[in-house]
């Protein structure tokens, strides 16, 4: 039986409960968690077929550069297809896994360094991104994390630091070019310290003089010139911008690549990184309105480990806030539709619904994967997701979801193992008396018991 | 396929009987009209509205800078000195017609550049950022008594934080999937009885009447601008329906092609203020359109022939209720010396004055309204004169 205890470890730290998790999970649901949390993230197998992001890069640049029209049509139409695969198996893997904490925080980390189709040229290459940047470093360093997704192509090119040129480097002064700050200012204010961190525009502009130089190679028309494999990171000394630079009142003297390296160690130990990562982690796992004390608990484990998120993740858990069902958390989208797949999933592989269904209806619900509106990401609290019009598609896809489902599934059986615990006399004696098995599904589906977590 | 107008017929007692006040049929407050359009991202106002008689505009922008009216890449002229970017020809004659306003080097109060403090700022109507809890066109309409009307009216599946708050409002968005059923939803009325928020926006849901001939229209549009506005458009058109109207548009963040990501955008813009006042009528005359943006663009480009963050923007006023034909506010011109921090346009003009402005002036809140509950923060900042007509 499900007790409140494990549809809080299944839910709100998990994706929601399968069957299989309230099985593993019932016995001690915090040691399930802690059982997640292993520093070495092999890439599941599932992804082991897709291409990575230089190779996606790579097939995109040379897609713009067809000249004939109905071949590049073809291409692109052949790289979306590829791509909203790449979303199939995305789903799939958050639907079966058995590492739902990990996967939780993947999308946790994912959101917080966005990148967004927004950007075309990066889209494709999204899905290894996430991959590549954030999955291995999820229970590793928050540095390394940074270092990684700095240095990825798609954030390169998503933040414009691909045509930030200094304008005392070789180039910069023969061709007057100069900054793109877009980049080094994101990073402070939606990586790392915060927009209340307390850092100048000073600071701005030299930072992104410091990172200039970090950018992607591209496709050379003379292959002699191709200096490394396009779609891939490479330090460009022609552009970087020569001499030391004070960043947040330190000197850094370093030269090329080692400036921004120093630079963004720096800035991933600096307290206000600390408080400010550890609010939005306890805004993700506690409440919309993070409690002070929780927030300074994380702060302070984040500062004396030095950014270790393991050790971070294990004191969420610890947390005994997150063990009340304070009902101040709303699914995102995503995280709903992934939720309702996990408590109808009984055995591997999952079978999911056709697109209308998936993400034609997330985008309808505000939230089009990959697609955040700016590079602050998605919102994390109830009232950014619950206003009369998303709820009607929540309900539309709820609705139409469980008209699709399987007529083995009984509503019972779904209602002890998703909601039980929470939900009152009158929900119970609803979806007891509803009217057909749709109904009772949807209606399960569609409860604030459910939508909540 | 039962509507959800259908839904409301069928059931209206029910929504009767429940904590939530029904729809009301009384008359709404004002028959004025009010849109405000958000661009989000930092629109560069030295792009839509160049300053070419500056002579350190060219300096400036070397390859951006569009040239002087009778060049090639023409400025459309508007007063002598400025010039109105090629793709937003259909503003000019808004503007010889005398029902446009322009005001260059405007901004809010705040000084820094994170787009996402700035919009919490512009939207919030606080002195600082996140001071504001709710939106000031909500404590608007609030003040106007129209808390229950739903005169409020946002596009897109949740609402912006310059329309949150105590009243209650309208929003619209376009989906593909069958509305459920009637009788499922009276389940969910049930079911949703004990959790306040949820029961809210469903109750909300249920009562907005989707208009038909408006779900064809959506096909016709091309971008989401033009989407939004004919969407709104449609809804502010009813009997008694929402009266004040948010619309957002995002992609202004121009750091690189600037010239060939703003002439779409501009272009999108300018036809769909045309189709407000085409599609509007005879209320054109009580209508007000405000396009503003969170903070203005560095006066010199950048490497990537794009502009980076920055202070003074543009806004654009334009209506049948607006005293037009003008630059309005001060030029604090582009000389090394009168740029903020020696890179950005000066915040010389105030956006919260106009937002002021159109609230007394043009929907007839109270001068002690304004000061006291919607912009309890700013009581500094005036309003400006004549804005509108009386």
């Amino acid at each position: 039986m499900l007790s409140i205890d494990t549809l809080i470890a299944t839910s709100r730290f998990g994706l929601g409960p399968t069957p299989a998790d309230i099985a593993r999970a019932s016995f001690d649901s915090k040691k399930w968690l802690h059982n997640q949390i292993n520093v070495d993230q092999n890439l599941p197998k599932i992804f082991a077929s897709q291409p990575n992001s230089a190779a996606l890069l790579k097939e995109t640049y040379s897609i713009r550069a067809l000249k004939e029209r109905d071949t590049k049509k073809d291409s692109r139409q052949k790289m979306r297809r590829r791509f909203n695969q790449a979303l199939r198996t995305r789903l799939t893997h958050q639907v079966q896994t058995d590492q739902p904490f990990a996967e939780r925080l993947v999308m946790f980390w994912s959101n917080h360094f966005t990148v967004s189709r927004t950007r075309g040229l990066i889209g494709p290459a999204i899905p290894a991104y996430e991959n590549e940047a954030i999955r291995p470093f999820i229970f590793g360093r928050f540095e390394d994390m940074l270092l990684n997704v700095v240095q990825h192509p798609c954030m390169l090119i998503y933040l414009d630091n691909i045509s930030s040129i200094g304008p005392n480097s070789k180039q910069g002064a023969r061709r007057g070019k100069d900054l793109n700050e877009n980049l080094a200012r994101e990073i402070l204010e939606l990586h790392t310290m915060g927009a209340q961190g307390g850092y100048s525009q000073n600071d701005v502009t030299n930072f992104a003089k410091i990172l200039t130089g970090w950018t992607v190679e591209r496709q050379r028309k003379n292959p002699k010139r191709q200096i490394t494999l396009p779609g891939q990171f490479y330090f460009n000394t022609r552009i970087h911008e020569p001499g030391s630079q004070e960043l947040l009142g330190k000197t850094f003297n370093q030269s090329g690549k080692q400036q921004g390296i120093q630079a963004l160690k720096e800035i991933a130990r600096h307290p206000s990184t600390a408080n400010f990562i550890a609010t939005k982690l306890v805004k993700h796992f506690v409440d919309d309105d993070p409690p002070k004390k929780d927030i300074e608990r994380i702060s302070s484990i984040f500062m004396k480990t030095n950014g270790d998120l393991a050790a971070v993740s294990r004191a969420l858990i610890n947390l005994e806030s997150t063990w009340k069902m304070n009902g101040s958390k709303v699914k995102s989208p995503e995280e709903m539709i992934i939720s309702t797949l996990r408590a109808l999933h009984h055995d591997t592989p999952v079978t999911l619904p056709k697109r209308q269904l998936l993400f034609q209806a997330l985008k309808s619900m505000g939230q089009e994967v990959f697609h955040a509106p700016s590079p602050a990401g998605w919102p994390d609290e109830a009232k950014a997701w619950i206003a009369p019009e998303s709820l009607s598609h929540r309900i539309e896809w709820v609705r139409e979801f469980s008209r699709h489902s399987s007529p083995e599934i009984r509503p019972l059986d779904i209602f002890e193992n998703t909601i039980a615990p929470i939900a009152s006399n009158e929900t119970r004696k609803l979806i007891r008396g509803a009217p057909s098995r749709e109904d009772g599904l949807a209606l399960i589906f569609s409860s604030p018991a459910f939508q909540r977590r | 396929m039962l509507n959800r107008r259908h839904f409301v017929r069928l059931s209206a007692a029910g929504l009767m009987a429940s904590a939530i006040a029904p729809p009301v049929f009384a008359d709404v407050p004002t028959e004025k009209r009010f849109i405000l359009i958000n661009l989000k991202g930092a629109m560069d106002g030295l792009h839509a509205l160049a300053p070419y008689g500056d002579s350190d505009y060219h300096k400036l922008r070397p390859t951006l800078g569009l040239g002087a009216p009778g060049t090639d890449r023409t400025l459309l002229d508007i007063d002598g000195s400025f010039g109105l970017h090629p793709a937003l020809k259909p503003l000019q004659s808004l503007f010889n017609a005398n029902e446009l306003v322009f005001v260059p080097a405007v901004s809010t109060q705040y000084r820094q550049r994170s787009h996402f403090e700035a919009q919490n700022m512009l939207e919030g109507g606080g002195a600082s950022p996140y001071q504001q809890k709710t939106g000031w066109l909500n404590r608007a309409i609030v003040e106007m008594g129209g808390s229950q009307d739903r005169i409020g009216l946002t596009l897109g599946p949740t609402i912006p934080l310059i329309m949150r708050g105590e009243a209650d409002i309208r929003t619209w968005s376009d989906s593909r999937l069958p509305e459920a059923d009637e009788g499922f939803l009276n389940q969910l009325n049930a079911l949703y009885q004990e959790d306040p928020i949820f029961h809210k926006a469903f109750a909300q849901a249920q009562a907005d009447k989707t208009n038909p001939s408006m779900m064809e229209n959506m096909r016709l549009g091309n971008g989401r601008l033009e989407l939004s506005t004919r969407a709104a458009l449609a809804i502010l058109k009813e009997k008694n329906g929402p009266r004040i109207a948010v619309i957002e548009a995002g992609g202004w963040d121009t750091h690189y092609a600037q010239e060939r990501r703003l002439s779409n955008l501009f272009g999108e813009l300018a036809s769909s203020i045309a189709l407000i006042k085409k599609e509007l009528g005879s209320k054109w005359k009580d209508t007000a359109v405000m396009v503003v943006s969170e903070f203005g663009r560095t006066a010199a480009e950048n490497g990537s022939k794009g502009t980076d963050h920055g202070t003074g923007g543009l806004a654009i006023i334009a209506g049948g209720s607006v005293n037009g034909g003008k630059i309005r506010g001060v030029w604090p011109g582009l000389s090394k010396i009168a740029l903020l921090e020696e890179r950005d346009l000066a915040p010389a003009n105030h956006l919260e004055s106009l937002f002021k402005s159109a609230l007394v002036q043009h929907l007839g809140i109270s001068e002690r309204q304004v000061a006291e509950t919607i912009f309890p923060d700013i009581n500094s900042i005036k309003m400006m004169e004549n804005l509108f007509h009386a």
